[in-house]
């Protein structure tokens, strides 16, 4: 099962023929994802380790089924390249791509919404269903099959937390990385959702940040859905208030979004919040013994 | 990006948003000549800041010496934090009744969303809720006509005034796009006699935009040092402590300094070193850090996107080309990490597999110093 991304999903990668393009495709197919085109407009034609090129997605898709689509694509022109493939039918897109305009991001989801394509990120390390298929960029080794379900704002710290993991023995089931930005596509709750579905996740590791409002919410959902056991590491508990600290959720306005309001609500939906991230296998033990 | 008041009014008056007749002065003369040509007038610091009200900032007078003198003793003070380098002098407006109006993102729901209440002029988080009004916007239709029939009936105005209402919500609505907007807030919306006029403007354009809007006066918000690593396309914010601290990615930097805390240390900055720094940057991000004198430098990169080599490489390079007079504890872990590693080995330097290990290991060293 997994959710998301599966052994037989084929991967469209847009922006291929780049520096981090090609790269990271690369690295996808050395983990065992299924790349089979890519597109950077003027380079159709051209090849990457086998894999065609062409100039548009729609282009892309006359000739392969596509089933997610990764963006390589500088911030100015991600709008484009999302429409694109949304336009063309893709219905799993991850944006890796920082510093996207918020008003292109809500134009983005707006359009994304209106043909049920699911959009990861932007500002997101991306999407895998671990052992099946990586849509991201990801470090390869840190991401073995189990049934941990691991769901993160922040990306870095994502595989901080599964790097703990693995080193205690925890494989993950899929990992998805929200993104950072004010505005994302998939967000907490929907990705509890799919998990608490989910016959292979087991439990579930949220990774979230002081700032914004995603964390509450996510607690007020799981308190009302969520029967699988959910352990979360939020960072950020040193941080002064006021300042901005890289990400546009990490900003602590008008007493919301503090540490410990967020700790406060998840507690009383009966989620464990790690202060540090090496605490959180040991919470994550004590949570399935329950 | 902020935008003074005097410019946010600037926007407002091109999008035909009323706004007192006024203008912005450098010196108490300039002051003072507005005073003579508009009167009765308010002179309000400009600075990047709520509160200027009660700190002092604003005054009203109708004579031009009382204006240049207010002036002259605002020019060039400190006002919350910063520097007052221009006030503006405009008409004082008869308030009959303030309204509050702004247009900003509802990142939950992934919309513009309109807040306006028939209780303006004080701090929008003192409204309670029942008197807000909220509605968030679809961006494939934009702001429409009707929207604005319904935000003046919920703000129980009717009439002249109301139908200015809806006017300024079209025209703040197109600013709030045009200009790429996070934040297009009127506070308070004026009602003087039968008009309505925007007495304050604050304007927030996105900084991720800004590419597309050259033709916008640049306002810079940043120390030196956060002005060099923005340069850079680092993410920087200094802090108090004397641990220098750099990372790969917001969430794993502010981990990090979480950590210092929690071994009883402090850090001296945020230094997001973000995705895909290369050798050149890294090694001015490590120059960044040497700047501020610190006691120990923590390094900390789990690679993704971050390739460990590189970073690995950019260090050896400073260490050889510039030099590292402080202590250095580096975690490197992820993408390519068996070859940083190697590359750490040959200038000497072991590198930890683990984060906590490595924080314990800064702080224990910016202790003993």
């Amino acid at each position: 099962m997994a959710i998301y991304l599966y052994d037989d999903t084929q991967v469209l990668v847009q922006g291929m023929t780049g520096n981090q393009g090609s790269f990271h495709t690369r690295q996808m197919v050395k983990y065992g994802t299924k790349v089979v085109a890519g597109v950077s407009p003027g380079k159709g034609g051209q090849e990457l380790d086998g894999i065609p090129v062409y100039d548009t997605v729609a282009a892309a898709v006359e000739k392969h089924r596509i089933d997610a689509s990764i963006l390589f694509i500088p911030a100015p022109f991600a709008k484009d390249a999302a429409f694109e493939a949304i336009d063309a039918g893709v219905k799993v897109l991850v944006m890796l791509p920082e510093h996207i305009p918020v008003q292109d991001a809500m134009e983005i989801m707006a359009f994304a919404k209106s043909r049920g394509t699911v959009v990861a990120g932007p500002n997101t390390f991306g999407v895998v269903s671990s052992g099946k298929c990586k849509i991201g960029i990801m470090p390869n080794q840190f991401f073995v099959p189990g049934d941990i379900g691991v769901v993160s704002r922040s990306g870095t710290l994502c595989y901080e937390i599964v790097g703990n993991l693995t080193a205690a023995g925890y494989g993950t089931s899929t990992v998805v990385g929200l993104g950072g930005d004010r505005v994302v596509g998939l967000n907490f709750i929907d990705v509890l959702q799919e998990m608490e579905k989910d016959p292979e996740t087991k439990a579930i590791i949220m990774v979230g940040e002081i700032g914004g409002s995603a964390e509450e919410e996510a607690a007020e959902f799981i308190k009302a859905n969520i029967t699988k056991p959910v352990v979360a590491y939020l960072a950020g508990k040193s941080a002064p208030p006021g300042k901005r600290m890289g990400h546009a959720g990490a900003i602590i306005e008008r007493g919301k979004g503090t540490f410990e309001g967020k700790v406060k609500a998840l507690n009383a939906a009966g989620v464990p919040v790690a202060e540090l991230p090496f605490q959180v296998p040991d919470l994550l033990a004590e949570a399935l013994k329950r | 990006m902020k935008l003074y008041e005097y410019m946010g009014k600037e926007q407002f008056a091109k999008y035909g948003i009323p706004v007192p007749e006024g203008g912005v002065a450098s010196t108490p003369e300039e002051a003072a000549a507005l005073t003579e040509k508009i009167g009765s007038v308010v002179v309000k610091s400009q600075v990047l800041s709520g509160k200027r009200g009660k700190a002092g900032g604003i005054g009203f007078t109708d004579d031009p010496a009382e204006a240049r003198e207010f002036s002259a003793k605002l020019l060039g003070s400190e006002l919350c934090g910063f520097t007052v380098d221009k006030v503006l002098v405009e008409q004082k407006l008869q308030i009959d009744k303030e309204f509050y109006l702004a247009i900003t993102v509802d990142g939950a729901a992934r919309k513009p969303i309109i807040l306006a209440s028939a209780q303006g002029g004080m701090d929008i988080e003192e409204v309670p809720e029942e008197h807000m009004v909220r509605q968030t916007l679809d961006v494939t239709i934009g702001m429409q006509p009707y929207m604005t029939r319904d935000i003046t009936r919920r703000l129980g105005v009717t009439g002249g005034i109301a139908k200015q209402i809806q006017g300024i919500l079209l025209k703040l609505y197109k600013l709030y796009v045009e200009l790429d907007a996070e934040l297009a807030e009127i506070n308070p919306l004026v009602i003087s006699g039968e008009n309505v006029i925007a007495a304050d403007a604050k304007v927030t354009i996105d900084d991720d935009s800004l590419f597309r809007h050259k033709d916008l006066p640049v306002v810079e918000e940043r120390t030196d040092a956060e002005k060099k690593a923005h340069a850079l396309g680092l993410s920087y914010v200094e802090l108090e402590g004397n641990i220098a601290v750099m990372a790969n990615g917001a969430g794993i930097t502010m981990a990090t300094l979480d950590l210092i805390q929690y071994y009883g240390g402090s850090a001296a900055n945020f230094l997001d070193a973000g995705g895909g720094a290369g050798i050149e940057q890294t090694s001015k991000a490590l120059e960044l850090l040497l700047s501020k004198n610190p006691k120990a430098i923590l390094i900390n990169i789990f690679g993704g996107i971050t390739r460990c080599d590189d970073v690995a490489n950019a260090f050896a390079y400073v260490k050889k080309n510039i030099g590292i007079p402080v202590p250095v504890v580096i975690r490197l872990v992820g993408t390519n990490e068996d070859e940083g590693r190697a590359i750490l080995k040959e200038v000497g330097i072991e590198a930890y597999q683990f984060m906590h290990e490595a924080a314990s290991k800064a702080v224990e060293i910016a202790k003993g110093n």
